[in-house]
């Protein structure tokens, strides 16, 4: 029998033929990878999130196959000194050996840490760049809520985590999760007994959390990224106004093979970042803290940053308390009801439909694919910066004992200086912002009017002196630009319109640029031969 | 009581049940105070020995220089300036200039650890100091021996009793109007002790019978322990905790992460 020769060249090619006689996937698979994306950094933000929720998933299931999520008590018989023969739960035992005796597990645990701070770091900046751009304007509004929910998800699924070693820390987030949810009028002391299986802290939340954690709320979270990036593909993704740019198109790179190149080029870079601090920053130490005690309390308590804003105002929060009749029976309203319960639910409400109010005010029904930079937009601007300010003011009053002692403040001082921050301090940012962002777009009008300064001066025989200006395009009888302001970049310099050397410099210069001569060598190549 | 004066009148019956209540609370203090004299005898009233020492001498001569300023002559305070130091004993004074804290530089929420003034650089002055304090006044006295104990429990009694001001990783932490608990760091194990026994600025006192002399010493051990191990997961950020992990999040990791998207983008 003759051998047949096995062709390798052809390979791909057959295995492909045969993969789509079978399964008809060329189609659906030709649309997603021409699939067009428009190219900007910051478009690349939300990807961080995504791949440290995938970072987050990896190291997680290496965490699940050594953490017992039990509050049985056991005496401490491993191989940290300080904590030998001390009473723990199996929780605060198996991350102690997670720590400390699985081969692996620490730089696991901080990177499974440091990955979920990323997470979240990342879905704010990337929450800030679609809010700044206007990126959720219809018909993305309900990308932008689930994008919404997700950073409260991930806030959730963020204090599970770190409640379940029950260290000492974490015991005491748990202590503040119970006071608000018992500060709940009426139904407060109930809602805490059922969550916590009775008394504080009981024998149950631990196991609760656990599953909250690794099971419940990653599948939500991985539900709504799903349906955020299907309707991300489905809508298609938004771009900067600019030449050849309208809202009908979306000019960029194809999916397959230049957009896939470059986030999984960028996935590997987010991991190498995360195992990088997971390896050399020290995250959660949680044999410093001890196993979780109700006696026991730590000067500067805090949770994680993304908590700390919740922090912060229960600090800031003025102990105003109301006692009300019932039935018959006495209530109270704690002042943390105010600040934990009803300042989030304002917060999560407000987030969440800010596109339909701001449609509902500037009465705007249009499809926007479009964006806008933030200097063409002063009043969404300005009330963005309003909110950022709210919010670093509160992150910062939720470290504040932090600063007090590391900068020499008393800590009274601290809370009314954040007490009084909060007040002022969201005004004068939007004011400032409004201000910087009319400026800003002044300053764009006024070089389409007058053009680009030169830098020569000219003198006029009367003695006159003036800049000389360089149009941007063609001028009326008195000299004034006609270009439309069209809310985008304007150039400002003279080398930005191809005069006076290149016109980016630099490590983040383009490659074009950088070929430019490789491709002067390539065009006499291609003269010569003609 | 002056409230309670004018209610009687409307009921008689009710003055003479306090007039009663009244008269027999004075007669069980009576009685108690009056066992408690005769038990308790004169231990802590006894009179200063009437000559001191010669190293007791040398502590005066240096108290005359440093001290008197703001604790008076014969340490019995001055007002608004320095408290009395009849009975806070040599640890207390050991604790102070030893770790720089006194003389004070200034009046303050609370006196701050500086470095020890040339006068007292030669712990031999110190000790001359404590020992005349000692003798005037009396008072808890250091052991001088500190070793021994066990970390374990240190680290159990220290979470219990200290980490409400000193933080987990003894780094201190915010008081009151700028009132604060120090750092452990810096402190020997000497100074750790004395401060427990002497309950030192707004530090209360662990006396030896709410922290006996052995768990002293272990939670000695236990500090000294945190103090010489190494942070097994990388740099430590100061082991402040979230607050420092916060912003390094935002400092190294996101920083990176945007610089990486304007280079793949700028590559476009």
């Amino acid at each position: 029998m003759k051998k047949k020769r096995f062709d390798l060249a052809t390979l791909p090619e057959r295995s492909a033929k045969g993969i789509d006689e079978r399964f008809h996937a060329s189609t659906p698979l030709r649309r997603m990878f021409n699939k067009v994306f428009p190219d900007h950094w910051s478009f690349m933000l939300g990807e961080i999130a995504l791949y440290s929720f995938i970072v987050l998933l990896l190291t997680g299931t290496f965490l699940g196959l050594f953490f017992d999520p039990s509050m049985e008590e056991v005496k401490y018989d491993g191989v940290y000194t300080p904590l030998k023969g001390i009473e723990m739960s199996k929780a605060y035992e198996s991350t102690l050996d997670i720590s400390f005796e699985v081969r692996g597990g620490l730089i696991m645990r901080q990177m499974h840490h440091w990955a979920a701070l990323l997470f979240m770091a990342s879905i704010v900046v990337h929450m800030l760049r679609v809010f700044f751009t206007g990126a959720f304007r219809k018909p993305r509004e309900a990308n932008w809520m689930i994008g919404f929910l997700l950073f409260w998800l991930g806030f959730m699924e963020g204090l599970f985590g770190y409640s379940i070693p029950d260290d000492g820390l974490s015991g005491t987030g748990l202590r503040v999760i119970n006071a608000i949810t018992q500060s709940i009028p009426v139904i407060g002391s109930w809602a805490g007994f059922a969550l916590f299986g009775g008394e504080f802290p009981g024998t149950v939340i631990i196991p609760r959390f656990y599953i909250l954690h690794v099971l419940i709320f990653p599948a939500i979270i991985l539900g709504l990224i799903a349906a955020h990036m299907g309707l991300l593909v489905k809508q298609k993704h938004t771009q900067w106004p600019g030449p050849g740019r309208t809202n009908k198109n979306v000019v960029g790179v194809r999916m397959f093979p230049g957009f896939a190149m470059k986030g999984g080029g960028f996935f590997m870079i987010t991991f190498a970042v995360i195992a990088a601090m997971g390896g050399l920053f020290q995250i959660n130490p949680i044999w410093l803290f001890g196993p979780y005690q109700a006696s026991v309390i730590s000067s500067a308590s805090q949770p994680d940053w993304y908590v700390m804003f919740l922090d912060g105002i229960a600090r800031l929060w003025p102990a105003w308390e109301t006692r009300f009749e019932l039935f018959g029976n006495g209530y109270t309203i704690p002042p943390i009801f105010w600040a934990a319960v009803v300042l989030p639910g304002v917060i999560v409400n407000i987030g969440l439909l800010y596109p339909f109010l701001e449609a509902r005010f500037t009465k705007d029904k249009e499809q926007h694919h479009l964006l806008q930079r933030p200097r063409d937009t002063p009043v969404r601007t300005g009330l963005g910066m309003m909110a950022l300010a709210f919010y670093l003011v509160l992150f910062a009053s939720g470290g504040n004992d932090v600063i007090a002692q590391h900068f020499d403040i008393s800590l009274n001082a601290m809370t009314w200086i954040g007490r009084i921050a909060l007040l002022l301090a969201p005004p004068a940012a939007f004011w400032i912002s409004y201000r910087i962002a009319l400026g800003l777009q002044q300053h764009d009008r006024e070089v389409l009017a007058h053009g680009v300064e030169t830098g020569i001066i000219k003198r006029a025989p009367d003695g006159r002196f003036y800049e000389v200006h360089q149009p941007l395009g063609p001028v009326d009888d008195h000299g004034h630009g006609q270009l439309e302001y069209e809310g985008w970049v304007v150039p400002k310099k003279m080398n930005r319109i191809g005069a006076l050397g290149p016109a980016i410099r630099g490590f983040f210069s383009p490659l074009e640029v950088e070929d430019k001569e490789a491709r002067k060598g390539k065009a006499k190549e291609l003269a010569g031969k003609k | 009581m002056t409230s309670s004066a004018e209610q009687p009148r409307r009921v008689p019956g009710k003055l003479r049940r306090r007039l009663g209540a009244a008269a027999r609370m004075l007669a069980a203090l009576a009685l108690a105070g009056g066992v408690y004299a005769a038990i308790m005898p004169a231990s802590q009233a006894e009179d200063a020995p009437k000559t001191l020492s010669a190293r007791a001498q040398e502590g005066k001569a240096l108290y005359d220089v440093s001290c008197i300023s703001c604790h008076g002559t014969n340490a019995e305070g001055v007002k608004d300036r320095g408290p009395s130091l009849i009975g806070v004993g040599s640890a207390a004074v050991e604790f102070q200039v030893s770790s720089g804290r006194m003389p004070m530089a200034a009046q303050g929420a609370q006196a701050e650890r500086k470095a020890v003034v040339p006068l007292f650089e030669d712990p031999k002055k110190i000790e001359a100091l404590g020992q005349y304090i000692q003798e005037i006044g009396g008072g808890p006295q250091l052991p001088g021996e500190y070793g021994g104990g066990d970390p374990a429990n240190g680290g159990r009694l220290f979470r219990v009793n200290c980490a409400q001001c000193h933080g987990y990783t003894a780094g201190g932490g915010a008081l009151s109007s700028g009132k604060f608990a120090p750092p452990l760091d810096p402190a020997n194990s000497a100074q750790l002790y004395g401060a427990m026994l002497t309950g030192p600025q707004n530090m209360p006192v662990f006396g030896d019978n709410q922290l006996t002399v052995k768990e002293k010493k272990d939670i000695i051990a236990y500090v000294e322990y945190m103090k010489n191990d190494m942070d097994p997961g990388g740099y430590g950020l100061g082991r402040i905790g979230p607050a420092t992990e916060g912003i390094a999040i935002f400092v190294v990791g996101i920083t990176l992460l945007v610089f990486t998207t304007l280079w793949i983008a700028g590559k476009s």
